[in-house]
């Protein structure tokens, strides 16, 4: 049979330097392919050209046998190729039958559109998918996994027969991401190819049929994912042997570190009550909205609870606003780097020296030669992979990105670490360098609390979990205790 | 992210370095190229005279972009400008000028107290415009715009709707006098430059200010008292148009109550020929200090060169178009 998509030696180099060396990709119609690799593996590059965002360099792309050629995303969705990307950028004030038709509404008399069929058609397409979204809501009062929805519905509308995702369950919950994978084997079952692109493993071995691995630019490998296993995956990606995915070196004391009681905000949490002790790394497992990142907000001075204690090293503290919580020894990596961790345009020194700028200039004036000692030693003890610490810290990839947030918190030398999803986005590889830090802090006796929707690394990093349910806690579980199911059970 | 993240180290050294050298130099050398051509066509742009002579047209506009740099890295504006000199520069005025009718008490009294007071009502006009931006989350559009309106009506009622004239000579010298042969608002322009530079390059303030613009979120869980950053600028911000009134009401020799009108637009304009995102948390004062300084030029050169003031302004909007559309193709092409 002939495949879908075909793609062989695709090329493309920007200022010179190599992004894709060999691209080589196959889809077969009605399969779910996994696309995998590292940060800088040449993913991202690759999308942009089959998307038309990109010329290539070299190389050709087969769509049903005939070679095509993309100047813009508009004609390779003309021409059946769709992409859900990974942020979505909908517009909020118009219904979800304008945005599915957007820029083809159907047209009524005197150059007016036709809503009545708009919306019919819209709803028709909705229903036929089995998403259950009203086509004549406003598009900003649906959750982002609804987004996606609508954007797959709308990709369904252009009669695209490929669809890349890239990254969609990101920004979702596990509940709605197995909603989301229903979706996809509707779509392999109407004979659609779907092209999946996540850094989560899990979610691959459970809905892709078949993989390609790239790394450094280049096509390592593909085959089907019966035939390979986790590790094997892992050690594809990453090019070399990497062990256990998960090492603990931590060991729990029987000292409090940060004790939370009875802590209200109302609307957002109710009664949250934990203690995490030195040396133990807390885990919060709940989905999107359960009021994880809420419990974070109130210890960090972000929001005002209404009631509720926190206690750190058996001491009742009162925290206002950040500074406060700073004060008190409190570190929060936040949950999206991008839009709270970093000054994306600033450097990176100036982003590791960000949150301790009064330390850093006790007389107003910044001390330079404090600042490049502080940002050499963050640079150095976390491996963060950047030309120089003057560089703009967006120029990094999303590993060392996170890694500068981290390094920005460890040098106030917290005693307390919050963590709120700190791998998101993160390649393999990254991932346990951040891993190995959040263990050796502990280790060391911090307190850690760390936040996180991948199933696998809250059992996988955690000594106990907390889980959260609609704003409220749903108990304290061991880590022996418990497993994957049982702690998606109660959060649902 | 793709092309970004894929480059090595060492093609980023290059295109930085590039990168670098265009944000640095590039509005300086666009600067020389404009002097030089000026110089070239009309011997009389390079005499000391003429060369002093833009200075002092430039330093009211000048004073005014620095401290709309301020507010514009935070990723305000203030639109208030113009009326803030009318205002502290008829305030001020009242209380140093010999008129009977249009002085306050005991008019008039010693420059330091007119100083005094001038800097006092910019710096109460931009406290209530910061004040309302950062505490109600007002558009500093919006709350810079009330402004507008509300300082120049202040001057009308004030004044009565008449002019101050009559200043002291002591006054005056802030706007006609000269240290060795320096015209004192050059002198101002380079003081107001010189601390200003200092503040957005060396302290901790001048830190917060770039990173509250450049990202306001993650300024506030790094701990910054963003409220607070936000209402500063705007302080400053009244505080030099203060400063800039009294200077041209000293100049002119009376306030007038229809002074500073669209200041504010040369202001931001200098602002943005100087590399300033609007977008906040990128830009540098020396930047503003030259667009401020390209404007004087080019107004002054095609004076020489005998062009209607009516063309002028369509080069500077041309001039401000373009400067951006650089900008922008810079940003993207490297």
């Amino acid at each position: 049979m002939q495949p879908l998509l075909k793609v062989e030696g695709l090329k493309k180099s920007f200022g010179g330097v190599a992004a894709l060396r060999d691209g080589r990709f196959e889809l077969e119609a009605g399969s779910v392919h996994a696309l995998c690799g590292g940060n800088g593996a040449g993913k991202s590059t690759f999308l942009s050209i089959l998307m038309g965002i990109h010329k290539r360099d070299g190389g050709t792309i087969l769509h049903r046998g005939n070679p095509v050629e993309f100047g813009s995303p508009a004609e390779a969705l003309r021409s059946g190729i769709a992409i859900i990307e990974q942020e979505l950028s909908p517009v909020p004030h118009m219904t979800v039958a304008e945005n599915i038709y957007l820029g083809r509404e159907p047209s009524a008399r005197f150059g007016g559109i036709d809503f009545k069929t708009m919306n019919r058609d819209a709803q028709a397409l909705l229903d036929r998918l089995e998403f259950r979204i009203s086509a004549t809501q406003y598009m900003m009062n649906l959750s982002v996994a609804q987004m996606q929805l609508v954007e797959i519905a709308k990709a369904l509308s252009h009669e695209a027969d490929v669809i890349f995702m890239d990254e969609p369950t990101s920004a979702i919950g596990e509940k709605e991401a197995q909603h989301l994978f229903s979706a996809i084997e509707r779509l392999k079952a109407e004979g659609k190819g779907i092209v999946y692109v996540s850094h989560r493993l899990s979610e691959i071995f459970q809905i892709a049929d078949s993989y390609t691995v790239f790394r450094d630019g280049g096509f390592v490998g593909a085959g089907k994912l019966a035939d390979i296993d986790r590790p094997g995956l892992i050690r594809m990606i990453v090019g070399r042997e990497l062990g256990e995915e998960y090492i603990k070196t931590n060991t729990p004391t029987e000292i409090a570190g940060l004790e939370v009681a009875g802590l209200s905000a109302p609307g957002k949490v109710e009664d949250i009550s934990f203690t995490a002790r030195k040396g133990e790394i807390f885990g919060i497992y709940g989905l999107m909205g359960s009021g994880r990142t809420e419990i974070f907000n109130c210890l960090f001075g972000m929001d005002r609870p209404s009631t509720g204690e926190i206690r750190l090293d058996g001491q009742t503290v009162t925290i206002r606003q950040p500074s406060d919580a700073m004060a008190e020894g409190i570190a929060f990596v936040t949950e999206d780097r991008k839009v709270t961790g970093l000054n994306l345009a600033d450097s990176v020194r100036n982003n590791i020296c960000l949150a301790s700028l009064p330390e850093m200039s006790p007389a107003f004036v910044m001390r330079k030669r404090d600042e490049q000692a502080a940002s050499a030693d963050m640079i150095a003890r976390f491996s963060i992979k950047a030309a120089r610490d003057t560089m703009p810290v967006s120029g990094l990839s999303g590993g060392n990105q996170q890694k500068v947030v981290l390094g920005k918190w460890f040098l106030r030398q917290p005693r307390v670490l919050l963590l709120d999803e700190p791998t998101r986005g993160v390649d393999v590889g990254a991932k346990r360098e951040i891993y190995r830090i959040i263990c050796d802090f502990a280790a060391a006796g911090g307190t850690v609390v760390m936040i996180s929707s991948e199933i696998d690394e809250i059992l996988g990093m955690s000594d106990r979990i907390l889980v959260m349910r609609q704003g409220r806690s749903a108990g304290i579980h061991d880590r022996r205790e418990t497993d994957a199911q049982s702690l998606v059970h109660l959060s649902t | 992210m793709s092309s970004a993240e894929n480059n090595t180290a060492s093609s980023w050294l290059n295109s930085d370095r590039r990168k670098l050298i265009l944000q640095e130099y590039g509005i300086f050398l666009a600067f020389l190229l404009l002097v030089g051509i000026l110089a070239l066509s009309n011997e009389f742009f390079l005499t000391p005279g003429n060369i002093s002579n833009v200075l002092l047209q430039t330093s009211i506009n000048g004073i005014l972009a620095i401290g709309m740099t301020f507010v514009i890295l935070t990723r305000g504006i203030d639109l208030s400008v113009g009326s803030v000199v009318a205002l502290a520069g008829m305030v001020s005025a009242s209380f140093v000028t010999s008129s009977a009718t249009a002085g306050i008490a005991g008019a008039p009294y010693p420059m330091v107290v007119a100083l005094a007071v001038g800097i006092l009502v910019g710096v109460a006009c931009g406290g209530l415009v910061g004040f309302i931006v950062s505490r109600f989350s007002v558009p500093a559009f919006v709350a810079t715009l009330g402004m507008l309106s509300a300082a120049r009506g202040a001057t009308l009622i004030y004044g009565g709707g008449k002019p101050v004239p009559g200043l002291s000579p002591e006054f005056r010298w802030i706007g006609t006098g000269n240290i060795l042969g320096i015209p004192m608002p050059v002198i101002l322009l380079a003081l107001v430059f010189g601390i200003s530079w200092w503040v957005l390059t060396r302290t901790r303030f001048g830190r917060y200010i770039y990173a509250v613009g450049g990202n306001p979120h993650a300024a506030k869980t790094s701990g910054l008292n963003v409220t607070r950053i936000r209402f500063m600028v705007y302080v400053i911000s009244g505080a030099l148009s203060g400063l800039a009134g009294m200077i041209l009401s000293a100049r002119t020799g009376s306030a007038l109550p229809q002074a500073g009108i669209a200041y504010e637009l040369d202001a931001i304009a200098a602002v943005v020929i100087g590399g300033t995102s609007l977008s906040g948390g990128v830009g540098r004062v020396t930047g503003t200090l030259i667009g401020a300084l390209i404007i004087g030029v080019m107004n002054n050169g095609l004076d020489l060169m005998g062009i209607q003031s009516y063309y002028q302004q369509v080069l500077k909007g041309a001039l401000i178009v373009g400067a951006v559309m650089l900008d922008q193709k810079r940003n993207q092409g490297l």
